[in-house]
């Protein structure tokens, strides 16, 4: 319990201790915890606007959703439009073509009809004047007596 | 208990430190021889010890203190070494837990900027931690093994806590008081710090009829101011020698109830026991604030009184 140099050893070695443990010690481990610390906060901000931007893409993605719906729509609908008019395109065509073959069958009936008539009128004159020698029991000319004949074939 | 000695032997022999010191002309030593020259020797009993007077050494005291001192450094400047502001693994959290303790207490007391003071809180914190810790140890333990089976001596004086040694915690005390001298004098020059100790607490007269009593007020300035400046470091190594001193005393008496039969050596083991459970207490405490105060001091140093 005496008081010695013991006590200038202990004042001699704090001071050695306490040198070392702020020159070497205490930075390097401050150091290393501010280090940290900024990581933390750096972290935490990356977080956040990881977060935002997240956000961000949902609302983007949910409108890019709602618009190809949209032209998918649209385009449907144009399609349809366009069917329909095929069809009634088709339809126009189809008939055009019907009227046209029945009118052209339509006027080769009557032409193969006013033929017919042609012909049955050359064989009237002939069998009338036939007909008319019959009866008169007598050759008539029939040079002079054929304006006469078709005369009378044509009022047929 | 060392065979044949009485309780007041044994309690003595516990509180005397390993002396080393020289012994003047003319000693007669313990066992009646006489020195023919002054000689640096190893005190054998405690009367020799304290004829050495100041020319001897504690050296369970140092070597003790070094060790431990050196035993934190070692620690702690091998995770400094090995820190990564990764996640931190096992000993660096308890490490980093430690040091951002201490940087928060000295923070909250200490406001100038001072690289100094953070670091020195920590080695004081650790350290006296690791002194008073010792007191922890069973007190026989050690002293038992060093003096008989290292030294061959049952006689042999050891005492392990370096905290109950006034020569350890007012030599700390004086460095703390060094610092506190010569940050004083840094922050508010010589002339400041003189006129700290002399215009405090009653400002003298400038000018007038009773610039007479000038001197007379700096006097009684200078004795008050005198006396709480150098009443600190006294108060700081007292306070924590005395805990400590008086922790380990009562293990020692609570030690002497093991050789008083079978039922007082179960009580004594219960209260021992008991006894170390607060003690871990009052070790961390007392730890906490010599660190404290000695931040406190700091600031103390670096108020300008000269700025209200």
């Amino acid at each position: 319990m005496n008081i010695n140099l013991t006590l200038i050893g202990q004042t001699i070695t704090f001071f050695v201790f306490v040198w070392f443990c702020a020159k070497f010690v205490w930075p390097a481990l401050i150091g290393v915890m501010q280090e940290r610390e900024k990581k933390i906060a750096d972290g935490l901000q990356a977080a956040e606007r990881a977060d935002k931007d997240l956000e961000l893409a949902h609302k983007k993605a949910g409108e890019q959703l709602r618009e190809a719906k949209e032209q998918a729509a649209e385009i449907i609908e144009q399609a349809n439009k366009r069917a329909t008019q095929i069809v009634d395109e088709a339809k126009d065509q189809a008939k055009a073509e019907a009227d046209r073959l029945i009118t052209a069958a339509k006027a080769e009936i009557e032409q193969e009809a006013n033929r017919a008539k042609e012909e049955l009128r050359g064989s009237v004159a002939t069998l009338a004047i036939a007909g008319a020698e019959k009866i008169l029991e007598q050759e008539i000319d029939p040079k002079s007596h054929n304006d006469l004949v078709s005369k009378l074939a044509s009022q047929l | 208990m060392a065979g044949g000695q009485t309780s007041t032997e044994y309690i003595q022999h516990h509180l005397q430190n390993w002396t080393y010191g020289k012994l003047p002309v003319g000693y007669t030593r313990y066992d009646g021889t006489v020195l023919t020259e002054a000689t640096w020797t190893s005190a054998h009993t405690a009367q020799e010890a304290k004829d050495m007077g100041f020319h001897a050494v504690h050296v369970d005291t140092l070597g003790w203190s070094i060790f431990l001192g050196a035993l934190f450094i070692f620690i702690f400047s091998r995770i400094a070494k090995k820190a990564t502001s990764d996640t931190p693994k096992g000993l660096q959290s308890f490490v980093e837990l430690v040091v951002s303790f201490v940087d928060s207490t000295v923070k909250d007391t200490f406001h100038y900027r001072n690289r100094m003071i953070a670091p020195m809180g920590l080695t004081i914190f650790c350290w006296v931690f690791l002194m008073n810790f010792m007191d922890l140890i069973p007190v026989d333990w050690i002293p038992y093994f060093v003096a008989n089976a290292v030294v061959g001596d049952s006689h042999f004086f050891f005492k392990v806590v370096p905290t109950t040694d006034p020569n350890a915690t007012l030599g700390m005390a004086v460095g703390v008081f060094i610092l506190m001298i010569f940050f004083s004098v840094q922050q508010k020059g010589l002339i400041g710090f003189i006129k700290e100790l002399t215009f405090h607490p009653f400002s003298p007269p400038t000018k007038g009829a009773f610039i007479v009593l000038a001197p007379l007020m700096i006097t009684i300035n200078f004795i008050l101011e005198f006396v709480s400046l150098s009443a600190k470091p006294i108060s700081l190594g007292l306070r924590l020698f005395g805990n400590l001193y008086a922790g380990e005393m009562i293990f020692i008496l609570i030690a002497l109830m093991f050789g008083a039969g079978f039922v007082f050596g179960l009580f004594g083991g219960v209260l021992q026991w008991g006894w170390a459970v607060f003690h871990i207490l009052v070790i961390t405490l007392q730890a906490f604030v010599f660190m404290v105060l000695t931040t406190v001091y700091m600031a103390m140093a670096h108020d300008n009184h000269d700025e209200h």
